[in-house]
């Protein structure tokens, strides 16, 4: 317990903007086949540093086969408001979930280059404090650390529906279920919430036989993977309301709510139409009535392609799909990033007008067909992934891996793992930076990308922004 | 003597009125957040409001069984060392288990009052007042020693609202001063700057007054 509040907590998504800049990042190193145990890179992002770009620490667990996958803080900027009553936790652990294993790593961060594993809950554990399976997203709220699950008991993860469970902010002990009326909700994803006005909204990808051996065609062309978002009452633990997005939207994936609390809309990203093979963008809000809405505001059409460029997947659509995997959104709520991984693009749209937002920039690079090559010449495996945003909105990272399994089927000739950065332009747009190009280790892949100090998918702010 | 020991304690009860005010764990933050996301400055007044309401509320609930019973029994020193001894078990307790009750957390974020109650409740602030108070009817006590027992109950309970109402009034003046500040001039910049952990001193404090309260007893 310190003293004072965690500098790196901030009132405001505007003072964590002002906060000085990032200077390491937290990426995820997974070995795609379970070969060798995975770990946390340590990447150097400080411009005036002589390693800058280059990862300059590693730490690596001792099981194999965990698959890490996304992870977050045990402590963010929520820890401000009296309600939590733990305004003095130290950002200093982060919460690493095996999304195959079902092993949870805390691996304490406050030395970025001595990364040290402070505690392992073991799988059995949480079988059987949560029934869940498969932990996936972390946030850390009021009641202590968030943690979805993609599946639920039983050994393939379909024994009852998956979940949120919470675990205790300072010693890591799992409470249990989060829920206490689950409504309609029977799969599960992302999820994120806006504190003051004590909502969450939750989305759905699909049941672990529908993802862990990779993506099921027949599934997905019979609409069988997730289209629905569903709102909560945060501290009531209760689906207030269930948004089905249509069928054919396929794997509701990313929930973004503007950053902003006095605001209550958000983004929903979508990996597929199955009717066209669209990307898109959903956005949700609350009407005048209380009533919560959803339209798709961005779509994203896909690129003909010869058969013979497509994998056996894709063969018989003679196109690629854009595949919207992963959003994120600026701490001003103005520029939303969405990585295009079918293509190999990366949008950033202005969506300082929620209801309509505007392409403002681009970054082609990989994809399935066009292959684009990085400015410095090299290749770049698969397409632009999860991506993450620097606090003051002028770096934007991202890595190449969706999942094990599933760049395998998308892109069977590509192999490697790479994190790219791209500056943000003073009125928008944005491009690659020649300069910052890690390549993992051979044998890795990377996914999640966590900042130092918080970035823009971690922490939930309790005031507004004035 | 007498004049200064009670003129003393009356300030302790607005000086821990004060300190409670002052703490951003006690609310003031709420208020400024409330004024914001609302856009108004009538929503900071009435979060302060209810914190006030709340934490009064808590107050009265501690005071006033302690204020039935220090006028019905005449073990008025067994009272003041009793409650003096529970107080420092308070801070003791609170030294040694540092967890913060996780049930505030289910809180419905706009029920400032019930969560300003029941943090009070969860911390002890109203054990803190009671060594306090139980000093003030000391003193009376000698001056109203062959009172019947129906206006001395009168007169205790007065007290009690009134040391009560003293410590939210100076209370909600501490706190409504920082979040006015914050909110019209500062910013939520120095929210992170007010905010100190208290937690030991906190707990401290009850040891000190609790002790107090029983070396009183004893000394009266």
């Amino acid at each position: 317990m310190s003293l004072r509040p965690d500098p790196t907590f901030h009132a405001t998504a505007k003072l964590a903007m002002q906060a000085p800049v990032e200077n390491y990042g937290f990426t995820v190193m997974l070995s795609p086949d379970g070969s060798q145990p995975d770990g946390i890179a340590v990447v150097d992002l400080d411009s005036s540093s002589k390693t800058f770009g280059q990862i300059v620490h590693q730490l690596i667990v001792d099981s194999k086969g965990d698959e890490f996958h996304h992870f977050g803080w045990n402590a963010c900027s929520s820890s401000l408001s009296p309600l939590s009553g733990h305004a003095f936790l130290e950002r200093r652990y982060l919460i690493v979930p095996g999304i195959r294993s079902s092993r949870i790593f805390v691996i304490d961060v406050k030395d970025p280059l001595d990364l040290k594993v402070h505690k392992i809950l073991e799988p059995e554990e949480i079988f059987e404090k949560t029934g869940y399976s498969r932990p996936h997203t972390i946030h850390c709220g009021p009641e202590g650390i968030y943690v979805s699950t993609l599946g639920g008991g039983g050994k393939d993860g379909t024994d009852g529906p998956p979940g949120i469970f919470i675990m205790d902010c300072e010693t890591f002990e799992i409470i249990g279920q989060y829920e206490m009326d689950r409504g309609k909700q029977d799969k599960h994803y992302d999820f994120w919430w806006n504190l003051p006005q004590d909502y969450m909204v939750s989305s759905e990808w699909g049941l672990p036989p529908q993802f862990e051996n990779g993506v099921v065609a027949e599934d997905l062309l019979s609409n069988k993977y997730g289209h629905s978002i569903h709102f909560w009452d945060l501290r009531k633990r209760k689906n207030i309301q269930t948004i089905d997005l249509g069928e054919n939207h396929q794997m509701a994936l990313e929930i973004r709510p503007a950053h902003d609390p006095k605001k209550s809309y958000g983004f929903c990203g979508v990996v597929v139409d199955t009717t066209n093979l669209q990307g898109a963008i959903f956005t949700w809000w609350r009407d005048d009535d209380g009533v919560w809405q959803a339209k798709k505001t961005i779509t994203i059409d896909p690129q003909p392609a010869s058969a013979d460029d497509l994998p056996d997947l894709l063969k018989g659509f003679e196109a690629v799909p854009p595949l919207v995997t992963d959003i994120d959104l600026s701490l001003d709520d103005k520029y939303l990033y969405v990585a295009c991984w079918g293509i190999g693009e990366m949008h950033q749209y202005d969506v300082t007008d929620p209801m309509n937002p505007v392409l403002a920039g681009k970054v082609e690079l990989g994809g399935i067909v066009s292959d684009t090559k990085h400015p410095n010449g090299k290749d770049f495996a698969f397409g632009p992934q999860m991506v993450e945003i620097s606090r003051d909105g002028s770096r934007v990272y991202w890595t190449n891996s969706l999942y094990s399994t599933w760049d395998d089927q998308f892109y069977p000739n590509d192999e490697g793992g790479q994190m790219v950065m791209a500056r943000v332009g003073e009125n928008g747009g944005f491009e690659l930076d020649k300069d910052f190009y890690v390549d993992f280790p051979k044998g890795y892949r990377s996914h999640q990308i966590r900042l130092e100090g918080g970035d823009c998918s971690t922490d939930s702010f309790c005031y507004p922004s004035v | 003597m007498e004049l200064t020991t009670e003129a003393a304690l009356w300030w302790a009860v607005i000086f821990s009125g004060v300190y409670h005010g002052i703490n951003p764990g006690m609310g003031w933050p709420l208020a400024v957040s409330a004024g914001l996301m609302n856009g108004k400055r009538s929503s900071l007044l009435v979060a302060l409001g209810l914190l006030a309401l709340g934490h009064l509320i808590a107050m009265l609930a501690i005071l006033l069984p302690f204020s039935l019973m220090s006028a019905l029994f005449i073990w008025e020193k067994e009272l003041r060392i009793g409650a003096g001894v529970i107080v420092v078990l308070m801070g003791i307790y609170l030294l040694i288990n540092r967890r913060h009750p996780k049930f505030l957390a289910r809180v419905h974020p706009a029920k400032l009052g019930l969560w300003s109650f029941l943090a009070a409740m969860a911390h002890g602030a109203g054990l803190m007042l009671v060594p306090i108070y139980l000093g003030i009817c000391g003193i009376d006590a000698n001056d109203t020693g062959h009172q019947a027992v129906q206006s001395l109950m009168a007169g205790r309970l007065s007290n009690a609202v009134i040391v009560a109402l003293a410590h939210t009034a100076a209370m909600t003046v501490a706190g409504g001063v920082l979040a006015t500040i914050i909110y019209f001039w500062l910013g939520l910049k120095f929210l992170s700057k007010t905010w100190f952990n208290l937690d030991i001193v906190w707990a401290l404090s009850l040891v000190i007054v609790g002790g107090l309260g029983i070396y009183g007893a004893y000394t009266h």
